[in-house]
């Protein structure tokens, strides 16, 4: 387990590190000068090469890439117009936002956190759920009702029901204020109150999704030898289904969760900006209309951290559900 | 196995056990059992008009092609068809009680405590996620809700012992693909007789296994049965099998009995065409080394569509000798002149026996 672990962990830093350099590579090393996109208004040609001064740009490639990479370990010295220090984990200055890169991300991280966890907690519990009854009702009403529901979400897109949601919830009923973040700590009914059309959208897409997924899985499961033997022991039917079924039924779901949390946390452009919410994904998709590169290497820094990270959990889960999965 | 030995289980019998109308007849009776399966493509007959009998201490063997119905009978008398989809008739009675009608409930009460049964695979048939120990422990303690984790523990680590795996204690806590082949059959044995069920079904048991660990397995089989005196139904399509462990053979064609009688007189002096085609393409010990193997031409019928009159006579090389009836009319199974011995064929016996003498005589297997 722990030489897995530290083996993954490798692996991971290699990956990011080929990540970094891509994307490094991309929008530093393309031939276009990205500071006119990225110098506040009013720049006049003095004030462009003392900005392309400050950024390095006249320094070689690979020494512009050994200052990015030592700025995120160590911290960096920027230039007076880009707030001098900039500590650990130090991801530049943007001049479109006017702070830095890593103040911009603390911002707002917790947001897109905000929505995809809560959200990710409800699909998985609808859409499992909704699998595993219609799995065990098969072609009841129920049964039907539930591939109704999957296939109406898998054909819908998100700006569509959230449209809706907050045509009904917001401007019609108006049960739920308009979407917006508010801190956790700060006002949790605040904060959930300003999420739940999001979390209900993407919860109902991706449930769809997930009772397609796992209703499959669980007939796949039901026809198994070895739930014929836990039935012919004389274990009762819930229990066959919980405690066996179960368990085997839900180990793919596990692998697509996973990675579908991870691609989710690296920022849900269309939520966020049906919403009107600012997370990651529309700090990202911000970033890259005014070609504001220091924003735009960490969104892609970030998001690659999530799915690689969420690689090393899905894993370890794996192990956990099934010992065959020995982790060397 | 199955020589009658005296009741020396010994074991403590703590429950209201069906086992009480044991002087009565056989353990288990089934009689005119239908079992018939609604699909989109219409009534599947898998198990038409099937009777038999097996005593405590005895072995029955039912032998088919796959398709034959004799995997079907042995889910019917576990209970565990579909019930939506399946229409069961005629009469299961098991120690006196009638199972055919009984609430799943009532059945699963049953199910593992006095009747429990073995499956092919043993690789597929154990749960991959739970610790073999485990499993057989979650077996005894469905029977025993009174008894602790670690009764139930010792109990696994007893029954394994008594399987013959090595290191019971630490075998308890390993998962089954740490099991060889044949130790995984051994626990799926220990897991079925956990409960000392008086009735065991072993569907294919040795199948899925080596050749040399075959033999080991159904060993184990007959010295439970002498030490735990229960009833055994050996499913299999294995002639060779049969003849070494089974007292009682039921042959089984398209959902059909076609041949029923005590091991010596099916497999030694069979009567069935299809019998007759069963034994000639099993290899044997007595002939020339050379001589080839006879298959019996042709496929298992649907059980959807089953031929008119003997569902055997397309592929029976002696039809044409039934004077046509043999596609008009179904053969009931009706007494030979060897008490006990039915046979469900158009042929009449005198035919059969000069047929079986004269063309077939290589057949037969040592049992």
């Amino acid at each position: 387990m722990t030489r897995f672990l530290v083996r993954r962990l490798l692996t991971a830093v290699l990956t990011l590190f080929a990540v970094s350099v891509l994307s490094f590579l991309m929008f530093f090393g393309l031939p276009r000068d990205p500071v006119s996109g990225m110098c506040p208004k009013n720049c006049n040609a003095e004030r462009l090469e003392r900005v392309r001064e400050e950024l390095g740009l006249r320094d070689p490639l690979v020494e512009q890439y050994a200052n990015y990479m030592k700025g995120i370990v160590v911290g960096r010295d920027l230039g007076s117009s880009q707030g001098g220090r900039c500590d650990a984990p130090c991801l530049g200055y943007s001049y479109v936002n006017s702070e830095a890169v890593t103040d911009t991300l603390t911002r707002v991280l917790p947001v897109t956190l905000s929505i995809v966890i809560p959200a990710a907690i409800l699909w998985l519990v609808l859409g499992v759920g909704l699998g595993m009854v219609s799995a065990l009702r098969r072609g009841t009403v129920l049964d039907r009702l539930a591939i109704g529901f999957s296939l109406t979400g898998a054909s819908l897109q998100l700006y569509f029901v959230g449209a809706v949601l907050l045509l009904i919830f917001t401007y019609n009923l108006r049960i739920t204020p308009v979407p917006g973040y508010t801190p956790l700590f700060e006002d949790p009914v605040k904060w959930a109150s300003g999420l739940v059309l999001a979390w209900f959208s993407l919860a109902f897409l991706f449930s769809a999704i997930y009772a397609r997924l796992s209703r499959a899985q669980m007939l796949e499961t039901l026809s198994e030898d070895f739930v014929r033997t836990a039935r012919a022991k004389g274990l009762a039917k819930r229990k066959v289904y919980g405690r066996h079924a179960l368990r085997a039924a839900i180990t793919p779901v596990v692998t697509i969760a996973g990675l579908d949390v991870g691609s989710a946390l690296g920022g849900t452009v269309i939520t966020e900006t049906t919403f009107g919410i600012q997370g990651l994904g529309r700090t990202a998709v911000d970033a890259v209309r005014a070609g504001d590169l220091p924003t735009i290497m960490a969104t892609v820094l970030i998001s690659a951290v999530f799915i690689v990270v969420a690689n090393i959990v899905v894993d370890i889960l794996y192990a956990t559900i099934d010992p065959r999965v020995r982790l060397r | 196995m199955g020589k009658p030995e005296p009741t020396s289980s010994g074991v403590p019998d703590d429950r209201q056990s069906t086992t009480a109308a044991d002087s009565t007849g056989p353990y288990l009776r089934v009689t005119d059992l239908r079992v018939r399966f609604d699909t989109e493509d219409g009534v599947v007959r898998a198990v038409d008009g099937v009777s038999f009998g097996v005593e405590r201490g005895r072995t029955l063997g039912i032998v088919g092609e796959s398709g034959s119905g004799k995997s079907v009978t042995s889910l019917a008398v576990l209970g565990l068809h579909n019930a939506k989809r399946t229409t069961i008739s005629g009469s299961i009675c098991l120690g006196g009680r009638e199972l055919v009608g009984l609430g799943e409930e009532q059945i699963r009460r049953l199910r593992g405590r006095d009747l429990a049964m073995i499956f092919q695979d043993p690789l597929s048939a154990l749960h991959p996620y739970y610790t073999v120990g485990r499993q057989i422990a979650e077996a005894y303690r469905i029977h025993h809700p009174g008894a602790s984790r670690r009764a139930a523990r010792q109990r696994a680590v007893d029954m394994l012992d008594r399987v013959g795996i090595p290191q019971p204690a630490k075998r308890f806590d390993q998962y089954p693909h740490e099991f060889s082949g044949g130790m995984r059959q051994r626990a799926m044995i220990a897991m079925a007789l956990v409960n000392d069920p008086a009735l065991l079904i072993a569907d294919e048991p040795t199948t899925a296994l080596d050749v040399t660990v075959q033999a080991q397995i159904l060993d184990l089989l007959a010295d439970l049965q002498a030490e735990f005196h229960s009833a055994i139904i050996l499913i299999t399509h294995d002639l060779g099998v049969v003849g070494q462990v089974a007292d009682d053979v039921l042959v089984m064609y398209g959902g059909r009995a076609v041949e029923h009688g005590t091991a010596e007189q099916v497999l030694r002096r069979p009567q069935h065409p299809y019998t007759w085609g069963l034994l000639s393409s099993v290899p044997t010990l007595h002939g020339p080394a050379d001589a080839d193997l006879v298959p019996i031409r042709g496929n298992p019928p649907s059980l959807i569509d089953l031929p008119a009159g003997c569902a055997f006579h397309p592929r029976c090389g002696y039809a044409a000798r039934t004077g046509g009836r043999s596609t008009g009319e179904v053969p009931e199974l009706r007494p030979t002149d060897e008490p006990g011995h039915l046979v469900a064929c158009h042929l009449p016996a005198a035919d059969r026996v000069r047929i079986r003498t004269e063309e077939t005589a290589h057949v037969g297997v040592q049992s």
